[in-house]
């Protein structure tokens, strides 16, 4: 299964505390979403300590498409 | 004969009265139609209706009249404003001087600015440019923003700066621009119409620092307006400081203050999402907890607690841990995210210390030899014909062993 988006990680965390909170489901189903929720929650924390990703600069190419280049901050002022 | 004073070579003599009318003819007859565009200095409205100023800039100065019948309805004269004047220039012999007879006065420049601006915003408007209906929402969590702006300027860093601290995570795309100028427009239009093109970004924003009406002006262009309204991609405008307002910032989808400010805006997401995943482990652990506790009283009461015990000091040590470690992220803002990386760690180890009952959740038991509170873990403690106790997740069984041997399963 491919890695959830962060909006579907987080959504699929709220949905499994609001299962946890109805007190109906057997303890192992129960034991089974909150270990998914820590795997989803390790997953979103995951994502927020992301390495920095790079600025990009968009430049039109010669057929009409589109490249990225690294964007250099300069200081001109 | 020789004349008093006369010049040698016999040159006209003209009286001060006949040089006079002759500069007069000569300058009238060469402006009789004139704009000028200066700063009024020296103005004096006279009680007579009249108007006196002084039109400057950094190197002269022209003196000008406006009379009473010219002003009627028109342009007051002030201080300091800059201004167009339409007249004449007519010489005043009694002085030797020339003036500017006004007939018709604007405001330049600054003016002439914001007179644009407002039919322009008043324009759109009417059409529904600025309807609230056709403010679209920015994306949730979005991972790759397009930014144009100059790529020199302080708003890019401002933005870069911002994003990194809300969210590493985002990846920024500059399309440059020149944000001030001959052409600016123009770039700023191709800028939104190639990043929509593009396609790849989850919205845009388009940025400049502070700076004089003129300065911004690119973005109280027309063409500029239409490219924002009819941009596929949502658009942030961040134009100038909190009091500047730009027709930019009318079409576009939100309006930042600054270019900071639409980071913020752009990321609000990840802002909080740190505290809203502590919340909910800090449920998520909660309700566990007392599932857990609600099974071990459960279990207690079949009468058998040693082995039990010391499960349910562990699970209750790892809700305080649980809880200590969350309080100390919410106490510390400058720690927060340290603490709150150590506070999912310590959910998820303590999810491993609730592992001893989920095993029992799971179909495992524990066996206790007769009704005493020793534990069978080897085939040497019992023999034949013993009577064990067997505990499950709920309930439990006495059994009878029929046979004792060191080969497991």
């Amino acid at each position: 299964m491919a890695e959830p988006s962060f909006e579907e990680a987080m959504k699929r965390i709220e949905t499994i505390v609001a299962d946890l909170e109805k007190s109906d489901i057997p303890l192992e189903k129960a034991l089974e979403r909150f270990e998914e929720a820590v795997k989803l929650a390790k997953i979103c924390h995951g994502k927020l300590d992301e390495a920095q990703k790079r600025v990009s600069k968009l430049v039109g190419t010669e057929d009409g498409g589109f490249a990225l280049e690294p964007f250099e901050e300069s200081r001109e002022d | 004969m020789q004349t008093l004073g006369g010049p040698p070579g016999g040159d006209r003599v003209y009286s001060v009265s006949e040089i006079t009318a002759c500069i007069k003819t000569s300058i009238e007859d060469e402006f009789p139609h004139v704009w000028v565009v200066g700063e009024i200095s020296n103005c004096t409205l006279h009680t007579s209706g009249h108007a006196y100023f002084t039109l400057k800039d950094d190197l002269a100065q022209v003196s000008c009249v406006f009379f009473k019948t010219a002003r009627l309805g028109a342009l007051v004269p002030e201080e300091g404003l800059r201004v167009i004047a339409q007249g004449r220039i007519s010489v005043y012999e009694r002085r030797g001087q020339y003036q500017l007879v006004v007939n018709t006065l604007l405001a330049a420049g600054r003016g002439e600015l914001y007179a644009a601006f407002n039919e322009l915003k008043a324009r759109l408007e009417k059409e529904g440019l600025f309807d609230a209906s056709r403010k679209r929402a920015l994306p949730k969590f979005p991972s790759r923003i397009g930014l144009i702006t100059s790529p020199t300027g302080a708003a890019v860093r401002d933005f870069i700066r911002i994003a990194r601290k809300v969210y590493a995570g985002v990846e920024i795309l500059v399309r440059p621009v020149k944000v001030q100028g001959e052409g600016a427009a123009e770039e700023i239009v191709a800028a939104l119409a190639d990043l929509n093109r593009f396609g790849e970004v989850d919205c845009v924003v388009l940025a400049r620092g502070g700076g004089s009406i003129e300065d911004l002006w690119a973005f109280n262009e027309e063409i500029v307006a239409r490219a924002i309204s009819t941009s596929a991609l949502p658009v942030v405008s961040a134009v100038g400081h909190e009091v500047d307002f730009t027709i930019a910032d009318f079409v576009a989808d939100v309006r930042a203050a600054t270019p900071s400010a639409a980071s913020t805006i752009v990321l609000a997401d990840y802002v909080d999402v740190r505290t809203r995943l502590d919340a909910l482990a800090r449920r998520a652990v909660k309700e566990m907890r007392s599932r857990i506790d609600a099974d071990l009283d459960f279990i207690e009461s079949l009468g058998s607690r040693y082995g039990l015990r010391r499960i349910t000091d562990r699970i209750l040590s790892a809700a305080r841990d649980v809880d200590e470690a969350v309080g100390s992220a919410q106490r510390s803002i400058k720690n927060a995210i340290e603490s709150r990386k150590a506070a999912l760690g310590a959910v998820a180890g303590k999810f491993e210390a609730l592992n001893p009952l989920s095993t029992l959740a799971r179909g495992y038991a524990v066996c206790y030899k007769g009704m005493t509170a020793e534990r069978v873990t080897s085939y040497n403690q019992v023999s034949p014909g013993d009577k064990v106790r067997v505990l499950f997740a709920k309930g439990r069984a006495i059994c009878e062993v029929e046979r004792s041997e060191k080969e497991t399963g």
